[in-house]
């Protein structure tokens, strides 16, 4: 952090936490992530012990979950480093747990006798949990990003989906963001030249939190959303978080089928988005991997480029 | 019929015992939950203002053992417009946890478990993901992390002898 300008991130090194999905699923967002991290300066370091954040046992053990997130808090402490997610539900379960480990000094004796005995770590207290989209609006901010815009992606009607995790529960994040009416999505998207598409039920949910309960009832949500987009006519759907992405990429084809209807809604990451409009080519950004092609949408890119 | 004999009436302090539930009884039950619930938009089968309502009055049995309390999405709508702070996901959860410890647990979950003990992650990394991973230039993964493996045997989650079987 030498050399440091007003102009500079407030942080520039992050360890970077993929969690379960973003490693074997979504190649083309951790792909697209690094490459944009790379260009605007920030330095994305590793750290293979880590496992899943611990939501997913949430519903089963709360205390089993605080454990299995404290785990991944103790090796980022080690790092010195803040913690910095692509996956929403990371960022919210590592944010809740780390705000509640801090704050309720009894359950950090609690937890720190169990880690030591049982894995051999000990939590202090002393990480920051951030999101990568997060890092993106607030502390490279969106003047910077304007700066290194190269290709002008203004003839694209993107919608973003901000999902939950993001920005609710409000008070884990400090009320950062209002969830009623959240902005830094659609901020990020308008830095690219694309323009943000307002549609019906911008803010619920992808449905991916009850998809291993009950499939049908997950596809009928993100159906919902999938039907909306359609309806205006966007060029895409722009997601931060792995899990949307199952539901509406992952199981477009699905949803397509169930209910007898065609999207071919190309999905993109944001990082995809940006890396776009930073100059890069698809292929540098994971796009091969879309399940829906995105063809089009680079085609009348590349139609006002010429 | 609900046959009011069969209540517990201290199912609600149970739930209010339990991290997360601590404020099941502020609902006085006006329903904005419910009406911006995504997940009742789809089905009719998931309603927490009815399954709060019918944890305070103490059917325990029938919310444990129900379906329904698995159906929440966990999107945190409600938690956000709750005027009375109940913190519905967070209480769902708490009944969650109730029933697991009561034996109720869906086998997609435990499955679920089974797969943390294993591989430490819900996917596993095999040869192939490493190998598309280093195709992309990505580092390579580690298959697994004994520790969640350890942490989920001494909560009693996961029994060693479940791998050799």
């Amino acid at each position: 952090m030498k050399n440091r300008t007003e102009d500079s991130p407030q942080h520039v090194e992050y360890t970077l936490f993929l969690g379960c999905t973003v490693p074997v699923r979504a190649l083309n967002y951790e792909i697209s992530a690094r490459r944009v991290a790379e260009k605007l300066g920030l330095q994305l370091s590793d750290d293979p012990d880590f496992s899943c954040c611990g939501y997913p046992i949430k519903s089963v053990h709360r205390y089993g979950y605080l454990l299995m997130a404290a785990r991944n808090l103790a090796l980022a402490e080690e790092k010195g480093l803040p913690l910095c997610t692509l996956c929403s539900a990371c960022c919210g379960s590592l944010t809740e747990a780390n705000h509640e480990i801090k704050e309720n000094e009894k359950l950090r004796k609690q937890i720190n006798e169990d880690l030591f005995e049982w894995v051999g770590l000990h939590y202090e207290g002393g990480v920051r949990v951030t999101h990568f989209i997060r890092v993106l609006d607030q502390e490279v901010g969106k003047k910077r990003i304007s700066e290194q815009i190269r290709t002008d992606l203004s003839p694209l009607r993107v919608a973003p989906h901000y999902g939950c995790h993001y920005t609710k529960p409000s008070t884990i994040y400090n009320k950062t963001e209002d969830p009623e009416d959240p902005k830094s999505l659609d901020e990020l998207i308008k830095v690219t030249g694309a323009q943000s598409v307002q549609y019906e039920d911008k803010l619920q949910c992808c449905g991916g939190g009850v998809l291993a309960i009950d499939e049908q009832v997950a596809l009928a949500m993100a159906h919902r959303k999938l039907d909306h987009l359609k309806s205006q006519q966007a060029d895409a759907m722009i997601l931060i978080c792995p899990f949307c992405n199952v539901m509406y990429e992952g199981n477009q084809r699905k949803i397509e089928k169930s209910y007898q209807t065609e999207y071919k809604m190309p999905i993109l990451y944001y990082p995809q988005l940006l890396g776009l409009a930073l100059g890069f080519e698809p292929n540098d950004l994971g796009m091969k991997m879309n399940r829906v092609k995105a063809n089009e949408l680079v085609k009348k890119i590349n139609r006002s480029a010429d | 019929m609900i046959d009011s004999k069969t209540f517990d009436p201290n199912f609600k302090f149970l739930i209010a015992s339990e991290p997360g539930g601590e404020n099941i009884n502020k609902c006085f039950s006006c329903g904005t939950c419910t009406a911006g619930c995504p997940v009742r938009e789809v089905t009719d089968r998931y309603n927490p203002r009815r399954i709060i309502r019918m944890a305070i009055l103490g059917m325990k049995k029938e919310v444990l053992s129900s379906d329904f309390i698995w159906l929440c999405s966990s999107c945190y709508t409600c938690y956000e417009r709750c005027p009375q702070n109940v913190k519905i996901p967070e209480l769902m959860n708490a009944i969650k946890n109730i029933a697991v410890k009561e034996g109720y647990l869906p086998s997609s979950i435990k499955s679920q478990l089974d797969l943390l003990a294993s591989f430490g992650r819900l996917l596993e990394v095999t040869d192939f993901e490493n190998d598309k991973r280093k195709d992309s230039g990505l580092p390579l993964f580690q298959r697994q992390t004994e520790d969640v493996k350890k942490i989920l045997i001494n909560l009693g989650l996961y029994r060693e002898e479940q791998d050799r079987g």
